[in-house]
């Protein structure tokens, strides 16, 4: 599942991030947002979402996306 | 009365809760494995990190025995306070609407904040006048509340905004300052300044975080009157 702060909210670990890659020689970099990973092996993939919606995420302020991988 | 206050593994300021509890009544640490509330008149989730913060902080907490038995003592009307840590487990249970992230300044800050009172007429604020400064320190690196704008507009329209930083104040980035908050109810109220941290002259300098403590008392008393 990766877990994203949702857009329009203050992101200031990304932004610390985006004013930190110019300081390393990357230019023209822009729109960046730290998140979160969370990878399990699960018996029922149906699960996934409840497990999101009710602990790995917050809705009020994250979006999330699963990705399963056979 | 007697305030019953809860202990997580990575809760760090509850013996100090307790102890500023003890200074208006009666005060008992119960375990988060308990479900068994003790006969508490009120509750009071203490600041710290609980869990190790691990995910989001709070977000573990919310789950534990105890806190299913406070989500039921506060829909059955009972009073709970959650300082720091204890605000961000409320959020995550859903008694306190809005979330609080990680402070705009993305430094963890303790220092003494003067809040205004932007209500006065409930059970945690019963003892101070509308508007009054309460010099308290705030000490934590996730205390930006968020709210969605029709909630903070129903929260304000409700008088569910209680606690403000005075303007300057505000190094965490809350929208509207806000510093305190409760839910439509009165009930349970969430505040992320420590007033179990400023009971005594003698320690910081202000007492003024007991008149959340006696206010609760005044509550629990004048019910029972």
């Amino acid at each position: 599942m990766l877990i994203r702060p949702k857009a329009g909210i203050l992101d200031p670990q990304g932004e610390a991030v985006e004013r930190a890659l110019p300081a390393l020689g990357f230019a023209g970099v822009e729109n960046v947002h730290v998140g979160r990973l969370v990878e399990l092996d699960v018996q029922d993939a149906g699960q996934l979402e409840a497990m999101c919606e009710k602990l790995l995420a917050n809705p009020l302020v994250e979006d999330y996306e699963i990705v399963v991988e056979q | 009365m007697k305030f019953g206050v809860l202990q997580f593994p990575g809760s760090c300021d509850e013996v100090d809760a307790l102890q500023a509890a003890r200074r208006v009544g009666d005060a008992e640490l119960i375990w988060h494995g308990e479900r068994d509330l003790a006969g508490a008149d009120a509750i009071i989730v203490p600041g710290g990190f609980s869990y190790g913060d691990y995910l989001r902080a709070g977000a573990i907490a919310r789950f534990s025995p105890a806190m299913e038995a406070v989500i039921e003592f506060a829909r059955d009307g009972g009073l709970v306070l959650g300082i720091c840590n204890g605000f961000q487990v409320l959020c995550e249970a859903q008694l306190l609407p809005g979330a609080l992230l990680g402070n705009a300044n993305r430094r963890f800050t303790f220092r003494q904040v003067e809040l205004e009172v932007l209500y006065s007429g409930g059970p945690f604020t019963g003892a101070c006048a509308l508007g009054e400064r309460l010099s308290i320190p705030a000490k934590h690196a996730w205390g930006r509340y968020y709210a969605d704008p029709p909630t903070l507009a129903a929260m304000d329209r409700g008088g569910q905004l209680v606690l403000r930083y005075a303007p300057g104040e505000n190094f965490n980035g809350s929208l509207h300052d806000i510093a305190g908050v409760c839910n439509e109810r009165g009930n349970v109220f969430g505040m992320m300044p420590h007033p179990e941290h400023a009971v005594d002259e003698l320690i910081g300098g202000s007492a003024d975080g007991l008149k959340i403590f006696q206010s609760m008392r005044m509550a629990v008393e004048g019910a029972r009157a």
